[in-house]
């Protein structure tokens, strides 16, 4: 019994920790029209981050600050922050499927240097040396994870409600008017390159958040960590749940994130063993089916975007 | 003649080999409507794209109140008083008609990202004006039931009411409409250049591209014609009526005979 419900804890986790990645790639997509195809980029700085800031001293590569654990995760955020801001001055003048090819760049860029710099973060062994936060006081238990799934819960409410608030505001309507037309949106005065900027820096710190979380449950990060895979798996969560609704995104979190591990525990389970050996391709095949279908058959996605309406009559 | 609000001089610009604006120099008189006319494919909604900033001109300037405004951003010419239309509706479509409108007033307090949070309540009762005023905005131009609508999904002539809520939204001095009335019904079309009329005695200056002659010989004082990229007839409607010259390149042949 304690195994199903650790586990369970172990599952709502990491689908909560990608459910705030959802929403950030949903403030970048969703809201305003950007198509961030290098998201694992700006979810591993934030890992990376995390852990070179947070954790001891490691022979052989940066590190090793031992920081406060928050500042370190802000740190992170931080990182991701100024990666958006960068890729962002250079890239977000390339419109929709151009900044798309050049966010994949950015994030192919990115698992490169951190396989190869060793001196920067352990290379393709990765960041070792993290302490997880509080493990003295808690232990290494079941009372840590569910202590830290409460935690990461209440972070995923806190964005969520940030969100919320955001795109109800005039700055929501500006995005959603980037979006839609960004030279009527410029006739009326709006500025879309500051606007476009803002949300995908404000995006990929979410995304680093969601990355130094995924870093610190795990006490780890290497390359492994930021292949595209993840940022197929986030879009797939994002199509699915619905593009523009914030709930949808992170619904459909949890409904990819579950099948990718029933998907996997099926295979292991059922399929022969020479198809096991594939099974990571297989897995890809089929998020891949699910986003095309999604786009063909539903592509508002299950919980589609509200229209935001006048309440007449209401004070 | 009193300064003019806006003026060009010598006003280039070229696609290719094909000379859309050809050196047009103009003055458009503070406080009149003026009308802007000539054949398809003139010039004109270019002209109105390069004195808005939308396309940046090969040669010439632009000055508004007599400051150098050559190619400046739209969205900086807008926070100058300059608005305008597009002959072909762009919506955002996936808003609701009342968004579109409620869009556009510069310097909103929740317009940035800390705004909603740090200054909340005077974003809310700024709200509250903005949604008033913007509904109050919809029901003259006949979309008060439609706000709550994607603007995606209205009419084409409705779409062409909901750019110019729009822009009236923002209460520029100067506003250059294109084709205003172009698939409105004739009904709505009196009511609009009422408005229209109503707001120049108020002292918002406009600028309308029409092709109804009867409309612009009505309404609009001075009128200025175009063809092929250069200004052919600058004058009253009047004298407009009776220059031959004008009415060949207009109309294709002299009115009688
Ligand atoms: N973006 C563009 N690229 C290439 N050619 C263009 C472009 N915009 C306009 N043109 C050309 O410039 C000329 C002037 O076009 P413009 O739209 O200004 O005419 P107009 O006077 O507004 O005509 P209409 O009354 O039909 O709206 C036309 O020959 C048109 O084909
Ligand atoms: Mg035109």
């Amino acid at each position: 019994m304690i195994g199903v419900i650790s586990y369970l804890v172990f599952f709502a986790t990491t689908a909560s920790i990608l459910a705030i990645a959802v929403l950030g790639l949903n403030l970048q997509w969703g809201n305003t029209g950007l198509f961030n195809g290098g998201v694992v980029a700006f979810f591993g700085a934030g890992a990376y981050g995390t852990l070179i800031l947070g954790g001891t001293a490691q022979a052989g590569h940066l590190g090793g600050y031992g920081i406060l654990y928050p500042l370190a995760l802000l740190g992170g955020m931080v990182a991701a922050g100024l990666m958006a801001w960068l890729v962002g001055l250079l890239t977000l003048r390339l419109r929709h499927d151009y900044l798309a090819i050049a966010t994949f760049g950015v994030a192919v860029a990115f698992e490169n240097l951190m396989r190869n710099a060793e001196w920067l973060a352990g290379g393709a062994k990765g960041v070792r040396g993290f302490e997880r936060p509080l493990r003295e006081a808690l232990g290494d238990g079941f009372l840590y994870n569910l202590i830290f799934f409460a935690a990461v819960l209440l972070i995923l409410i806190g964005v969520y409600i940030f969100l919320e608030r955001l795109v109800a505001s005039p700055f929501g309507r500006l995005l959603r008017a980037i979006r839609e037309d960004e030279e009527a949106a410029q006739s009326l005065g709006k500025n879309p390159a500051r606007v476009r900027l803002t949300a995908f820096i404000t995006g990929s710190v979410i995304l680093g958040l969601a990355g130094g979380l995924y870093g610190t449950f795990y006490a780890f990060v290497s390359p492994q960590d930021v292949l595209p895979t993840l940022t197929f798996q986030i879009w797939a969560m994002l199509i699915v749940g619905g593009a523009g609704n914030n709930r949808g995104a992170i619904f459909g979190a949890f409904v990819i994130w579950g099948a990718w591990t029933a998907s996997g525990w099926a295979l292991s389970r059922f399929a022969p063993v020479d198809v096991q050996l594939y099974t990571g391709s297989v897995q890809f095949i089929l998020i891949g089916s699910v986003i095309v279908g999604m786009l063909m058959w539903r592509p508002q996605g299950f919980l589609p975007e509200r229209l935001v309406v006048s309440q007449r009559g209401k004070p | 003649m009193a300064e003019p609000i806006l003026s060009t001089e010598r006003l280039g610009k070229s696609f290719g080999v094909l000379k859309a604006v050809d050196g047009v120099s103009l003055n458009i008189r503070k406080g009149a409507i003026t009308g802007l006319i000539g054949p398809n494919g003139a010039g004109k909604s270019t002209l109105f794209n390069l004195l808005t900033g939308a396309l940046r001109p090969d040669s010439g300037t632009v000055r508004l109140n007599g400051q150098d405004v050559t190619a400046m951003a739209p969205d900086r010419l807008f926070g100058r008083g300059l608005g305008r239309t597009f002959q072909i509706p762009r919506p955002f479509a996936r808003m609701s008609v009342l968004e579109n409108v409620m869009l556009a007033p510069i310097g909103q307090t929740g317009e940035t990202i800390s705004g909603p949070f740090l200054m909340r309540g005077r974003m809310q009762q700024e709200e509250q004006r903005i949604r008033d005023k913007a509904l109050e905005v919809l029901d003259f131009v006949t979309l008060g039931a439609l706000a709550d609508h994607p603007a995606g999904q209205i009419s084409g002539g409705q779409m062409k009411l909901l750019e110019l809520a729009r822009v009236l939204m923002g209460d520029p001095a100067l506003i250059l409409l294109d084709e205003p009335a172009a698939g409105v019904n004739p009904v709505l079309t009196a009511t609009l250049i009422g408005k229209i009329e109503e707001l120049n005695r108020q002292g918002t200056t406009f600028v309308i591209i029409e092709h109804d002659m009867d409309f612009v010989m009505r309404h609009c004082d001075p009128v200025i014609a175009l063809a092929e990229g250069r200004v052919i007839f600058e004058g009253t409607s009047d004298e407009a009526l009776r220059n031959p010259h004008l009415l060949d390149a207009y109309l294709g042949a002299p009115a009688d005979v």
